[in-house]
């Protein structure tokens, strides 16, 4: 199933073989090779590859969407924030008594709004398999309802981009409620460990670079075996012919509603996993503009390619770590530039030049 | 066609190019000392911080002109957090890693701070944070020289009370900042004998700018025959459609006033303020103060900017006592040593722009004087109220019931920013 | 004039204690112009207890010249001669400053003086000191404001001077507010018939300080006639004010709607008429507000006239950007709208950096001219400020002319032929490509109109865009894409769907509430309020 999921497709090839490169090579590169050496791989690279990369299995889980089923959704950054709110409130419970307050069981955001006792939706999060399968339940079962409800109505386009928008910019603020019991503006911060690793030594972070890059590898080969199924094949006509479709008998809304939760958790994956890398997650990551850059991470990639939006996602942050940096007066012309440069003159995508090349 | 595929050969090599460019490290140079500067410049926050990153690279400029600092040249590394809160822990790692700065000044908002804390004590790099805070925190490797909830809402409702103030709107942007005071200020202000039916508090999302319906609410308040005020922690940007519409509703400094704690200068310089003249502000420093060392700074502030209506802040002012102290600091230890420089700043002391002193306390918060002032038609503050002596910020607040037993104390035997004065023990963050 | 008359807000009561205190003292002694001369030299101390003293005891001289000082004073007017300790009046013109005796009015020749700074408390004390010796001025407005100013002081002296005034006013409208004064001040009287005809006296009165004064009274009146006749009034009042608040509410959604509309209806063009998802939207709206500025910064002294002229600046400026915006970018993209989602949010990027750049990070001051300010008073509980009333008409007003426009002219008739069927339109001798252009330099004018409204409601900075996209993406597809009224109706529907949970939702909550409502609302409705019919709505 596997081979012939990646039968064809060498853009997707190259990644997978380029993800079991680092897997390899990354923990050996910044735990074994001595500090002094060039090929040393510091921290900071590793929590910045190791961020790049949950961007771009959140990215794949966009295409799939997008590229294969025609969703335009501009709320994918809902799913992914919740997710990694699964895996914070887990490492929140992880904190214990190492709090500024000391409190064995309340966050230090708890104690400060005077709460006595941990909230119900709190339970069970101390369990680490508990709050692992919250991350991927959470935004699953939202996007389920959400997508039975609106498929079911046959609500399509435009309409169907800005309801996801509406959705996850009612959860932003929603979560920047304090009284919401999720710590605010400010969010979920100052984790300490990860199933008894410290969260700050170099050995953790190559593992969670690992991990991350083995999800992005498993999450491709899922979204492969289901495009190239016989499913693939009528989410592609619902994409390009949805009423048809529909009157030749297959059910398109649980087709879609399937396809967009899948979809959905594997967003949930990369923000879990995102999370304890960048020591943070906070509401903003609802923001409805974060869900934006993720469909444009696609769009520069190239879409409907899967391994594109992997591509685009690495690229684009890659231009912003860069920039940012490099000319940080400045740095939104040239993103901004790039972005209309590549709409107008690769409609394809970053990738697609490639494609073209190779085939010319 | 040519010229098309010529660029998409541009675009794919600097593709490239950039994806190999990824593991060249920084080479920092060895006769120059680092300072990192992090402060948004794109983002919502860039109206604030931009300003902050210009005077760090004032002070940069003047300390070079003095001949640096241990006989090397400083050199600021400037980046943009984009107003980003993962971003700041990606940029403070950047900075303190790749350049290996020997300080960063940076962060404007509380969540800002919690996302790079971590990533300073790791790395054990040096944080000047210039903002007033909630309080309740204490780093080894951060130095607060911003107002902690002592140093500016208890002596303002002081004075409000003083005025004959006996109903209290707290009113705030929905975040840890305003949450803290109001619930220091709530706790307070029972204390002092204000029943619960004269204290209406409200919190307001982020960038809020429909106002109609809360100054209304807090017109009904007031009307009700006992002398009111509103505490507002309201965040920069929502003040100004907040202030339009009190004005407008005809709400005025006499009626009721408005006391800020989070409006400046620099705030007021987005506003018609003729309406609002008597509402006031609590701060540690205003434009207004008639010093010499405020008219130097004002001045070197202009010919820096090249602009001489550019307005100046209390935020701005920490920035100097911080990198005034951290400078002493440099040269006492010797070297920009981390450990060496945080044990060394501990007790210097420099002058701030109101005439007095500032000191490095041992909780990393520094002595400020509080200063009431009044907004005037120009836009500037007139200074209405003042404390006799310098305030000393209190990283933990006493009117709390979590932190009232804890202290923060850097120096030896403690060295701890969490100590439990009752069970006498360091909870959490040890110095590590 | 007697001193005894001066009258302070009924919330600062000790205030009046202490004048009533000082009137005593100075009824004996009178306050010779020596001693206001020295009293004036008080106003130049720096504590400010001892200049309140100051104004107290000014405020009490039986002096005549005592007005014109007070007056000076809370003008801001009055200065310290800088080198001579003296106290002057100040006028400056251009850079000098001109300075006057303050006793005599003659004229001292120019100098250097530094102003008299006001706290709260004194400007309070003025506004008393000066309504009470206004009470008898021969123009009846200043008549009025000091009788208003007088509602609510209880204080005996208070009591007589408004009594006295009573009997010799002429003026209708002044002898209303001085019966109000004299009815409220008297519900506090010995005898129950005085009380009982004090309360009828202020039946279906608006003004808080009567319903506040009313409360003890029909809480705990010890004549029960009072008592049952106060509880009566103030149910009455109460039910009034509850209308009152209704309307103000209705007032407030209509408000926010009208910003919602405003923000909207450029993108009802571009991305209802057009189908382009214009991101830089946001960004046209903040080029018409920075025009706004920039128009207002060459025309300094025009403060009250340049924002009409800001209009059309701002619909040329944003126009010609959305001119060239489609003539760049947008026309090598009919046809694939998702990507224009992409090339527009790098455009937006770019404005935004732009005007970081070459005008400044920080927000810009856009003054209000003084017609925009303050608000239209209805009644004493309900008042409609003016900027957002006429941003509400000004909206509607956009909405008619776009309507007209799309209507009745040839343009409007080509563009809806363009959106409608651009092959056909085409082959029927319509220019698509200018239409196109000039269809999204329209949309985009006029979200540069939107910006100039909106500067005068809120911050004007290169992040203002981005507060408003979000929420006009919302409105249009809500109120039916491709559909103008939809827009309006959408627009206003959930600026008062806002405005009604806010009281008891909060803001927060209401704008969640909101969303959700979209989001439902859609699936009842999935092509919004007002769905386009067509061929030309699939797809």
């Amino acid at each position: 199933m596997i081979i012939r999921a990646m039968k064809d497709d060498t853009g997707g090839q190259i990644l997978l073989a380029v993800l079991l490169a680092a897997v390899l090579l990354v923990p050996i590169l910044s735990l074994a090779v001595p500090d002094s050496s060039p090929l040393h791989l510091s921290t900071y690279t590793v929590t910045l590859l190791g961020k790049y990369l949950c961007y771009a299995l959140l990215a794949v889980a966009v295409d799939l969407v997008w590229g294969y089923l025609g969703i335009l959704s501009l709320g994918h950054g809902a799913f992914f924030a919740l997710g990694g709110y699964a895996m914070g409130m887990y490492l929140m419970r992880q904190i214990g008594d190492r709090g500024v307050y000391g409190d064995p069981v309340l966050p230090d955001f708890m104690v400060f709004l005077d709460w006595k006792e941990l909230p119900w939706f709190w339970q069970g999060f101390d369990m680490f398999w508990f709050a692992a399968l919250m991350a991927l339940l959470a935004p699953g079962v939202l996007a389920y309802l959400f997508g039975y409800l609106a498929f079911r109505s046959r609500v399509t386009g435009v309409y169907l981009s800005i309801i996801t928008q509406a959705l996850t910019y009612a959860l932003m603020l929603a979560f920047f409620r304090n009284e919401m019991g999720f710590g605010g503006n400010n969010g979920l911060t100052d984790f300490k460990d990860l199933l008894g690793f410290d969260l700050q030594s170099d050995a953790t972070r190559a593992g969670l670079f690992v991990a991350s890059a083995l999800a992005l590898g498993l999450g491709y080969l899922a979204c492969r075996i289901i495009v190239t199924s016989r499913l693939g094949r009528v989410t592609v006509a619902i994409r390009d012919a949805e009423s048809r479709t529909r009157f030749i008998g297959y059910r398109v809304e649980q087709i879609k509603a399937a396809i967009f939760t899948f979809s959905a958790m594997l967003a949930g994956l990369a923000g879990a996993l995102y999370v304890p890398q960048v020591g943070i997650i906070n509401p903003s990551e609802f923001s409805p503009i974060n869900s934006i850059e993720i469909v444009i991470w696609v769009a520069v990639g190239g879409r409907a390619t899967l391994y594109g939006a992997a591509v685009g996602a690495l690229m684009v942050n890659y231009g912003k770590s860069l920039f940012t940096a490099v000319f940080p007066d400045a740095w939104l012309f040239a993103l901004g530039g790039l972005f209309v440069l590549v709409t107008l003159l690769l409609p394809r995508g970053l990738t697609g030049l490639l494609r073209q090349r190779s085939a010319g | 066609m040519r010229i098309s595929s010529l660029i998409r050969q541009v675009v794919l090599g600097s593709g490239l190019a950039l994806s190999l460019g990824i593991t060249v490290p920084g080479h920092a140079a060895d006769d120059t000392i680092k300072v990192g500067v992090l402060h948004s410049l794109s983002g919502t926050m860039a109206i604030s911080e931009t300003t902050l990153k210009d005077t760090v690279l004032m002070l940069v400029e003047e300390q070079n002109k003095k001949g640096g600092l241990l006989g090397k040249e400083l050199e600021a590394v400037v980046v943009d957090p984009a107003s980003n809160w993962p971003l700041f822990a990606e940029k403070a790692r950047e900075l303190l890693e790749k350049d290996k700065v020997a300080a960063v000044f940076g962060c404007w908002t509380s969540v800002s701070r919690k996302s790079v804390l971590p990533v300073f004590e790791e790395l054990n790099g040096l944080l000047f944070y210039p903002v007033q805070y909630e309080g309740e925190e204490s780093s080894k490797n951060v130095f607060y020289t911003g107002a902690a909830p002592n140093q500016q809402a208890i002596p303002a409702v002081d004075y409000l009370m003083d005025q004959g103030v006996e109903r209290w709107v707290l009113a705030g942007t929905d975040y840890v900042y305003p949450r803290t005071t109001n619930k220091i200020l709530e706790a307070y202000l029972k204390q002092k004998g204000v029943a619960d039916e004269d204290i209406l508090i409200n919190y307001t999302p982020f960038g809020h700018s429909d106002w109609q319906s809360i100054v209304s609410d807090i017109k009904k308040f007031g009307s009700a025959g006992k002398k009111t005020a509103v505490v507002s922690t309201i965040n920069g940007d929502a003040n100004v459609p907040f202030y339009k519409e009190l004005g407008n509703q005809g709400i005025s400094a006499e009626n009721i006033p408005v006391v800020a704690f989070s409006v400046g200068e620099e705030e007021l310089s987005g506003i018609d303020t003729k309406p609002l003249v008597g509402h006031l502000a609590a701060w540690n420093y205003f434009m207004s103060v008639d010093t010499p060392e405020n008219a130097t700074f004002i001045e070197a502030w202009h010919a820096f900017t090249k602009d001489s209506k550019r307005v100046t802040n209390d935020p701005m002012e920490a920035h100097l006592i911080g990198f005034n102290l951290w400078a002493k600091a440099v040269e006492k230890a010797g070297t920009t040593d981390t450990d060496a420089v945080e044990q060394a700043i501990i007790g210097l002391e420099t002058p701030n722009l109101t005439g007095g002193m500032a000191k490095m306390l041992p909780n990393h918060h520094i002595t400020k004087p509080v200063l009431i002032g009044e907004i005037q038609e120009d836009g500037q503050f007139a200074v209405v109220w003042e404390t006799e002596e310098t305030v000393p910020g209190d990283a933990w607040s006493d009117y709390l019931p979590g932190s009232k037993d804890l202290k923060a104390d850097w120096t030896a035997p403690i060295k701890c920013g969490n100590y439990n004065t009752k069970t006498e023990t360091c909870l959490g963050s040890e110095g590590m | 004039m007697s001193s005894s008359r001066h009258g302070t807000r009924g919330n600062a009561p000790i205030l009046a204690k202490l004048l009533l205190f000082l009137t005593c003292l100075t009824l004996t002694t009178g306050l010779s112009a020596e001693t206001l001369e020295a009293t004036l030299a008080q106003l130049a101390e720096r504590s400010f207890k001892v200049k309140l003293e100051a104004v107290e005891s000014i405020a009490t001289s039986e002096d005549g010249r005592a007005l014109s000082i007070l007056e000076a004073l809370a003008a801001g007017e009055l200065y310290t001669w800088k080198g001579v300790p003296r106290v002057v009046i100040g006028r400056k013109s251009g850079r000098t400053m001109h300075l006057l005796d303050p006793l005599t009015g003659q004229a001292l020749g120019e100098g250097r003086a530094k102003k008299i700074i006001l706290n709260n408390a004194m400007r309070v004390a003025l506004r008393g000191a000066i309504a009470a010796r206004t009470l008898s001025s021969p123009d009846p407005a200043a008549r009025l404001g000091a009788a208003r100013e007088m509602l609510g002081d209880t204080s005996p002296a208070a009591t007589k001077a408004l009594a006295t005034q009573l009997e010799r006013e002429q003026d209708a409208e002044v002898r209303a507010a001085i019966t109000l004064a004299l009815a409220i001040a008297r519900l506090g009287a010995q005898e129950a018939d005085t009380r009982l005809a004090a309360v009828t006296a202020l039946e279906a009165s608006l003004y808080p300080e009567a319903r506040n004064a009313l409360l003890p009274l029909a809480e705990a009146d010890p004549d029960p006639a009072v008592k049952a006749a106060a509880t009566k009034t103030l149910e009455d009042i109460d039910q009034l004010l509850a209308w009152n608040a209704r309307a103000e509410t209705l007032f407030f959604g209509l408000s926010l709607g009208s910003v919602l509309v405003l923000a909207a209806i450029g993108l009802a063009i571009t991305f209802g008429v057009m189908g382009v998802i214009n991101m830089a939207h946001g960004e046209l709206i903040m080029l018409g507000a920075y025009t706004t500025y920039l128009v207002q910064s060459a025309l300094p002294g025009w403060i009250d006239y340049s924002l009409v002229l800001a209009i059309p600046a701002a619909f040329i400026v944003s126009g010609l950007f959305g001119i060239a915006i489609e003539r760049t970018v947008i026309r090598f993209l009919y046809g694939r709208p998702l990507e224009t989602l992409l090339a527009t949010f790098g455009i937006s990027l770019i404005l935004q950096q732009l005007v970081r750049t070459f005008i400044s990070a920080q927000n810009v001051v856009v003054q209000n001219p003084s017609w925009m300010s303050g608000s239209w008073q209805i009644n004493p509980a309900l008042a409609l400020t003016y900027n957002r009333l006429y941003i509400l008409i000004f909206a509607l007003l956009v909405f008619a002319a776009l309507l007209v426009i799309l209507r009745r002219t040839a343009l409007g008739l080509e563009v809806r032929a363009v959106s409608q069927n651009r092959a056909m339109a085409r082959a029927m001798g319509v220019r698509s490509e200018r239409v196109d252009a000039l269809t999204f330099g329209l949309g985009a004018g006029i979200a540069g109109v939107a910006g100039v409204a909106l500067s005068q409601l809120t911050n004007v900075g290169p992040n203002m865009g981005q507060a408003y996209i979000i929420d006009s993406f919302m409105v249009v597809v809500f109120g039916g894409v491709g559909n103008l009224w939809g827009t309006l109706v959408g627009g206003m529907t959930l600026g008062i769907a806002n405005k009604v949970m806010e009281p008891w939702a909060g803001a927060v909550l209401a704008k969640i509430l909101v969303l959700i409502f979209i989001i439902l609302f859609i699936q009842k409705r999935p092509r919004g309020l007002f769905p386009q019919r067509g061929r030309a709505a699939e797809g």
